[in-house]
């Protein structure tokens, strides 16, 4: 009898296990329609053009496996998604500035990755001028990844798993540059973000409360010059009136033009999702978002040439305070955030 | 009886080896040779020392530069244009001949190209070949091509190591360091009707730092983003000639 009861559970417990494992094989599989270039229809047409590079299921887990893989830096220690996280929105949140490799500090705060493909120009600067080759940039530098392309190369070259994933992406298994660069540009490219409440209540699929309704006018009046809807960037470079940091010697746009008028301009960051990629600015200054409207309020400063708009700072009551970072916290996509595509596949599932 | 089936596609297949075989040959029709001079010297890597117009001392460590938009124009003014992108470098010597397929037959007059690779390449992502940025030839911290790479050292040099190290790109005005040149045959470049040609272009690298404006090592060993790339390229626009 007592055999017949173990046997049962056994089978039992097998199946539950199966069961399970079926399940967390669909959490991690990326199917034809995981990516599909279907874009939001309120959005304007991307800049990226995927042409030359149009996502498959096998490109993406492939850029996925490089985007999570510490394989890109020297030491194997740093990965794209540790200084990128997924619950931030891919910036990193609580890190001012960022930490690369052996702890070294960068000089600039990690930016959320959405939407991407809608950005004419990356970094806080705008020194990058195509998404594909963005990544050269963080593997080759010296605070980061610090990692040769090359050697990068011959690492994945001579891996177990990679040579079979870029063939099973690109036709054969030869590994180039171009090869490993549009695959993680088929990762971050399809990091969309627009299915806050604020876009679902711009789609009248929810409604929002009376505080955030206050907030949006606010936005609307004050900041949306700047912060354009529906990306809440106009992808220009501007000056917000923050002062220049003589520790970091950080002075912005001028250093990829050249134009005097450059001086501490830099690019206007989206806001979608600002509620989870604290702290705030290219330098990571401000902890919270009372600290960013103080300062657009009081604290900015007309040293560094500030833009027009901003010469008289921007007049708010505490009160308005309070309801734009309401409406700002109605900007938080909880279906990108916790979108299954974007996991870290060698974590546990969450 | 399988013969019988078999026998007739040897025949397709041999007929068409034989075809492909007798079609135009697949091999570079004209071929350019790049001479890297330093003014009436040879230049060879590390070893020799040179003078600039100032007479100050160096050595040469590294030379490398873009070549694209080839053209070349026949007596009737007919141009041809070809657009592959070449890496020269001088470490490298198959880099420093190039081959270029299915020229007409003709008489030629002039050659035109551009040092440096145009702004469509330099804002086109991801590339291969020349362009692959594992050939160190690229900026990431503000993307686009290096045109011109020049390193080497001089004991005037204030720079680490008394280094010199000249990095000339940018496609953006008003920093733009394409240059185009036009070099003119003094005696008419044949492509007979057999396809071969053969030109030799002479790149002196001494012209960096000669004319129009004569470089102070001792005051400018550096150049390696939009400070004064200008005056350099500037001097580069005319450091290729003819070798007849
Ligand atoms: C050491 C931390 C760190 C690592 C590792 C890292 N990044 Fe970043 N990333 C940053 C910082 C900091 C910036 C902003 C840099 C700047 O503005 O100069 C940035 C910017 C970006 C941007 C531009 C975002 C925008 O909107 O302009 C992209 C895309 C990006 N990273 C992708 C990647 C990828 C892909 C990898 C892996 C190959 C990676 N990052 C690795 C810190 C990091
Ligand atoms: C003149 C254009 C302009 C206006 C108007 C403007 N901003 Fe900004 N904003 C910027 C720029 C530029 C930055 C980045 C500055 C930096 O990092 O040095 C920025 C940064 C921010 C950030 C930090 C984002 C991040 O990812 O770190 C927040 C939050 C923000 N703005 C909110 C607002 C709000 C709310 C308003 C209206 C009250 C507003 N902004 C008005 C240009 C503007």
């Amino acid at each position: 009898m007592r055999g017949k009861y173990l046997y049962i559970s056994l089978a039992v417990l097998f199946i539950i296990a199966s069961l399970a494992f079926i399940g967390d094989d669909k959490y991690w599989t990326i199917t034809k329609e995981d990516v599909k270039l279907d874009f939001p229809k309120d959005f304007p047409k991307p800049l990226y053009d995927f042409k030359n590079n149009i996502p498959t299921p096998e490109g993406f887990t492939l850029g996925r496996k490089l985007f999570f893989d510490p394989v890109l830096s020297k030491d194997s220690s740093i990965s794209c998604g540790f200084c990128h996280q997924r619950i931030a929105a891919f910036a990193h949140f609580d890190h001012p500035v960022s930490h690369g490799i052996n702890g070294l500090l960068g000089k600039r705060n990690v930016p959320p990755l959405q939407n991407l493909i809608w950005e004419k120009e990356f970094m806080w600067d705008g020194g990058v001028n195509n998404l594909e080759v963005q990544p050269i940039s963080p593997i080759t530098n010296p605070v980061e990844m610090n990692e040769d392309l090359k050697d990068v190369i011959m690492k994945l070259q001579r891996s177990r798993v990679y040579p079979a994933m870029f063939k099973a992406a690109f036709g054969d298994s030869v590994i180039t540059s171009q090869r490993l660069l549009r695959a993680l540009t088929q990762f971050t490219g399809l990091m969309v973000s627009d299915n806050s409440r604020y876009d679902k209540y711009m789609r009248h699929e929810d409604t929002l409360s009376k505080t955030e309704l206050h907030g949006l006018q606010l936005f609307r009046d004050k900041c949306a010059q700047c912060h354009r809807e529906p990306l809440f960037t106009d992808n220009t470079y501007r000056n917000a009136g923050i002062a220049y940091d003589s520790t970091f010697k950080d002075s912005g746009r001028i250093k990829i033009t050249g134009d005097k008028r450059d001086f501490m301009k830099f690019r206007v960051p989206s806001l979608r999702n600002i509620e989870m990629t604290y702290p705030y600015m290219h330098d990571g200054r401000f902890r919270n978002l009372k600290q960013v409207l103080d300062h657009y309020t009081q604290t900015f400063t007309k040293e560094s040439g500030v833009d027009p708009i901003l010469v008289n700072g921007i007049l708010l009551t505490e009160q308005d305070k309070t309801d734009i970072i309401a409406f700002l916290k109605t900007l938080t996509d909880k279906t990108f955030l916790y979108d299954r595509r974007f996991a870290d596949p060698n974590m546990v599932r969450y | 009886m399988i013969h019988k089936r078999v026998l007739p596609i040897l025949f397709s297949i041999a007929a068409l080896v034989a075809a492909m075989s007798f079609t135009v040959p697949n091999a570079p029709v004209l071929t350019i040779n790049f001479e890297n001079v330093v003014g009436n010297k040879p230049l060879v890597l590390d070893s020799i020392t040179y003078k600039n117009e100032l007479g100050q001392p160096f050595t040469i460590t590294k030379f490398k530069y873009y070549i694209s938009n080839i053209s070349l124009t026949n007596s009737e003014g007919k141009v041809f244009p070809f657009h592959d992108t070449y890496l020269v470098n001088e470490e490298e010597p198959t880099s420093k001949k190039i081959g270029i397929d299915y020229i007409p037959s003709g008489f030629y007059t002039s050659i035109t190209f551009t040092i440096g690779v145009d702004s469509a390449g330099n804002c086109s992502g991801a590339q291969t070949g020349a362009l692959d940025p594992i050939n160190a030839m690229y900026w990431v911290w503000n993307t686009g091509y290096i045109f011109v790479k020049m390193e080497g050292k001089s004991p005037v040099s204030k720079s680490p190591g008394n280094l010199l190290e000249f990095h000339i790109g940018g496609y953006k005005a008003p920093y733009n360091c394409i240059r185009t040149v036009t070099l003119k045959f003094t005696k008419a470049l044949t492509i007979a009707d057999d396809g071969y040609g053969y030109v030799t272009i002479k790149a002196d690298a001494a012209e960096l730092f000669k004319t129009p404006t004569a470089i102070d090592f001792s005051k400018l060993s550096s150049v390696t983003d939009f400070h004064n790339s200008i005056t350099i390229a500037n001097n580069y626009a005319d450091m290729f000639s003819i070798k007849e």
